[in-house]
């Protein structure tokens, strides 16, 4: 099972057999060019990372700008500069890609494949997310940032209220990583529909591969309309098009409709994945095989379906009409409904379970403390009434946070630390996991706890500042603190990607004692995965090949 | 991996799956994307009918002849390339490549019309992307449809080109066969955008 000594990536590219090249240019010569599934799911997830520093100083600077009332850090346009950006940011350059990237990296491994479907394909799709990106930033070099919000209402995006190219270069910027984003889509569903090891049905995925599945599906639903609808602006932009030029019969209401199509799935892009990560999680750290495998799959198309019909839940204050009203926030209520199966079915598998709390498990269980609560304040605002009154508060903001740092960002970083050792022969070091945890939880729930206070309060979302007597004072200075203490949790973080990378204890092909296939082959695994592909008869091939006097498939 | 010895259960035989291969998936994956793309497309269109103060309208403006002559050259072409896909089924190679010529034939023929008939808005109607809503939502969506014809026609002539230089057989036409799919998609979206277009939203009846 063990093959060559571990040899890292990056010592690879150095020496990268021919013996011609060495030095920095091969290094940067072999990761360019790279079609290897492993090394670009690298550079998705190192992307995201530069993206997350960026996005995290954008944020740093607002709250600085927030602490006092009245205070004049940021001028009013440079804040609405920066919360469109880092929104932007955060979602389409963080928060898809890191998933994307680590899709990439595990999908082939766990279904005992020697890479994805289409490698060139793969290929493309980063580097045109990751131009995408460029371009977007772009903007900061013609004069300024587009300033119209990341879910960019029309029709601030017209050329009459946006002048100067910014919300030019934020269209087409959005628009090709779309394209990336719908090539890689089409990659996974390849992948995972026709390159399975010989015996492993679409029953005995593993979770993780099975939500990616379904994550591609919905990004292929969901991000056509939104690049249909940004052709529109440029449209309007570029020809005179009148789709959202509300003086000439454009819509305003239309653009709101298109984007939300797309606004709501993408929620459920950036939690699949990490539902499955969490599947993988915590049955391992448990030592219990997942409760209700098939409840839990069938739990996660019915998220996909029902979710592509909620998106107007964003709409309540536009005026839609009492019946879309009813009939959205019921839909939306309804998700409600197999999410819960979901949470109950892990804390099932954690129940009577063996537990170990390494840092994976630790994340794991920080994702499941915090995405619950989300989930309820996501409850309050899919009431009709109640939405009326918080709509586009900083109780929005709070809700929206909460459940992407507290669901997305928690559960990748158990993922990161679950599947570190695998990429780079290396454990993460488990005293610094500790650190930046806690941090990270206290400054998270400091940060986005009182902003659902000072929303209730009144205050709302996006106002670069406020009076002193409306006494949002106190919750914006918590809110500021929190910010501050999370920092220090994500410099530990790359310090602890960079120095275990450097001397982590060795890691071995399977530190976890776990039990899908990317733990069958060395760590990092070579670039053609496995020697032999294996041949699988349950949904816990490693377990079957560790115990075969009880093996997994005489029970399923 | 498996240690077979007689003491241990062994596995039940491995059944082999039939399906589709990673190619075909792939483009069945992205037609879906596509059907979204122009789902998105066709809804605005709707959506913005009748909404105009100024003219020309659909009525006005559309004449349906020279549509009618470009819809039976897009729905022919499909019948052709399901012709060809029959013929290199059965090995003849000769015959594929004609009928595979004739598909691309009606689809530049089809793009000829289309281009006629952009003239004749153009120049006669006064009709522009920012003339009016219909301009904008007309021209975005048959544009777009346009493109795809022009697409295809690029691809079928990559497959042209394999075909003659013998490169396209019984056993290895999964090229051919993944365009004749998306040219399939073309037209189906060509059918749903002329019944749109031009019937029901002329006001409805030819
Ligand atoms: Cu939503």
């Amino acid at each position: 099972m063990s093959l060559a000594p571990p040899a890292h990536p990056f010592e690879n590219a150095t020496h990268d057999g021919s013996g011609r090249r060495f030095g920095l240019t091969a290094m940067l010569h072999t990761w360019t060019t790279s079609v290897d599934h492993k090394q670009i799911g690298i550079l998705y997830i190192l992307m995201s990372l530069v993206f997350l520093v960026i996005g995290g100083i954008e944020a740093l600077l607002m709250r600085w700008q927030l602490f006092f009332p009245r205070a004049e850090v940021l001028a009013p346009n440079t804040f609405n500069q920066l919360f469109t950006m880092h929104g932007t940011t955060m979602i389409f350059f963080v928060g898809m890609p890191i998933l994307i990237g680590l899709g990439n990296y595990l999908v082939p491994l766990m279904i005992g494949a020697r890479d994805m479907a289409f490698p060139r394909l793969n290929a493309f799709g980063f580097w045109i997310t990751l131009f995408g990106g460029l371009l977007v930033y772009f903007s900061f070099a013609t004069g300024g940032a587009p300033a119209i919000g990341w879910f960019a209402y029309a029709p601030l995006t017209e050329q009459t209220f946006a002048r100067g190219p910014a919300t030019d270069f934020w269209a087409l910027g959005l628009l090709i990583s779309g394209i990336g984003t719908i090539a890689a889509a089409v990659n996974f569903v390849a992948t995972i529909l026709a390159m399975r090891a010989p015996g492993m049905t679409m029953r005995k995925l593993p979770f993780f591969v099975w939500t990616m599945l379904w994550t591609a599906v919905q990004m292929l639903f969901a991000l056509p309309p939104l690049t249909a609808a940004l052709v529109m602006i440029l449209f309007d932009r570029q020809l005179g098009a009148h789709f959202f030029d509300v003086q000439n019969g454009g819509s305003a209401y239309l653009w709101q409709h298109l984007f939300w199509f797309f606004g709501h799935p993408e929620v459920y892009i950036l939690i699949l994945p990490v539902f499955g990560m969490i599947s993988e999680v915590i049955p391992v750290f448990s030592r219990k095989v997942l409760f209700g495998y098939e409840f839990m799959a069938a739990a996660t198309v019915a998220i996909v379906f029902i979710s592509m019909g909620v998106w107007a839940h964003h709409m309540f204050c536009v005026g839609m009409s009492r019946t879309l009203d009813l009939v959205f926030a019921a839909a939306s209520l309804l998700v409600s409904i197999p999410t819960g199966i979901k949470f109950f079915n892990w804390l099932a598998t954690m129940f009577g379970g063996r537990i170990r709390f390494a840092s994976p498990m630790l994340f794991a269980c920080g994702f499941l403390s915090m995405f619950v609560i989300g989930g309820l304040t996501g409850i309050m605002l899919a009431s009709v009434p109640l939405d009326f009154q918080l709509s586009d508060s900083y109780f929005v903001v709070g809700h929206f946070h909460w459940v992407l740092i507290g669901g997305t960002l928690f559960g990748t970083f158990a993922g990161i630390y679950y599947w570190y050792p695998k990429m780079t022969g290396r454990m993460l070091s488990e005293r610094l996991a500790r650190w930046q945890f806690w941090l990270l939880y206290i400054g998270f729930i400091l940060t986005f706890g009182p902003m659902h206070v000072s929303g209730m309060l009144g205050m709302p979302r996006r106002i670069y500042t406020y009076d002193p007597d409306r006494g949002w004072a106190l919750w914006n200075q918590l809110t500021t603190l929190g910010a501050l203490i999370q920092t220090p949790s994500y410099a530990i973080f790359v310090y602890n990607l960079v120095a275990s990378w450097r001397n982590g204890t060795p890691a071995g092909d399977d530190p976890w004692d776990a039990w899908t296939l990317e733990w069958t082959t060395t760590s990092p695994p070579p670039s053609y995965n496995f020697e032999e592909l294996p041949v699988v008869h349950s949904r816990r091939p490693l377990w079957d090949a560790k115990h075969p006097e009880d093996p997994d498939w005489q029970y399923e | 991996m498996t240690t077979a010895t007689h003491t241990f259960p062994s596995p039940p035989p491995l059944v082999a799956e039939q399906g589709l291969c990673a190619a075909q998936w792939g483009m069945v994956a992205f037609l879906v994307s596509e059907v979204a793309f122009f789902s998105t497309l066709i809804v605005t269109y709707v959506t913005f009918l009748g909404q105009d103060t100024v003219g020309p309208t659909p009525a006005e403006a559309l004449s349906l002849p020279l549509v009618i002559g470009t819809t039976i050259c897009l729905v022919s072409s499909s019948v052709l390339i399901h012709g060809a896909q029959l013929a290199i089924e059965h090995g003849r190679q000769r015959l594929f490549s004609f009928l595979w010529a004739g598909t691309i034939a009606l689809g530049i023929a089809f793009l000829v019309g289309t281009a006629v008939e952009w003239r004749e808005l153009i120049v006669d109607h006064q009709l522009t992307i920012g003339r009016n809503l219909f301009g904008t939502t007309y021209y975005t969506l048959v544009g777009f449809h346009g493109l795809h014809v022009t697409g295809g026609v690029i691809a079928m002539t990559v497959v042209l080109g394999l075909a003659l230089s013998r490169n396209v057989t019984r056993d290895n036409c999964i090229s051919a066969q993944l365009v004749a799919w998306y040219w399939h998609f073309v037209d189906v979206v060509w059918i749903v955008v002329f019944l749109v277009v031009y019937v029901g939203g002329r006001g409805g009846g030819l």
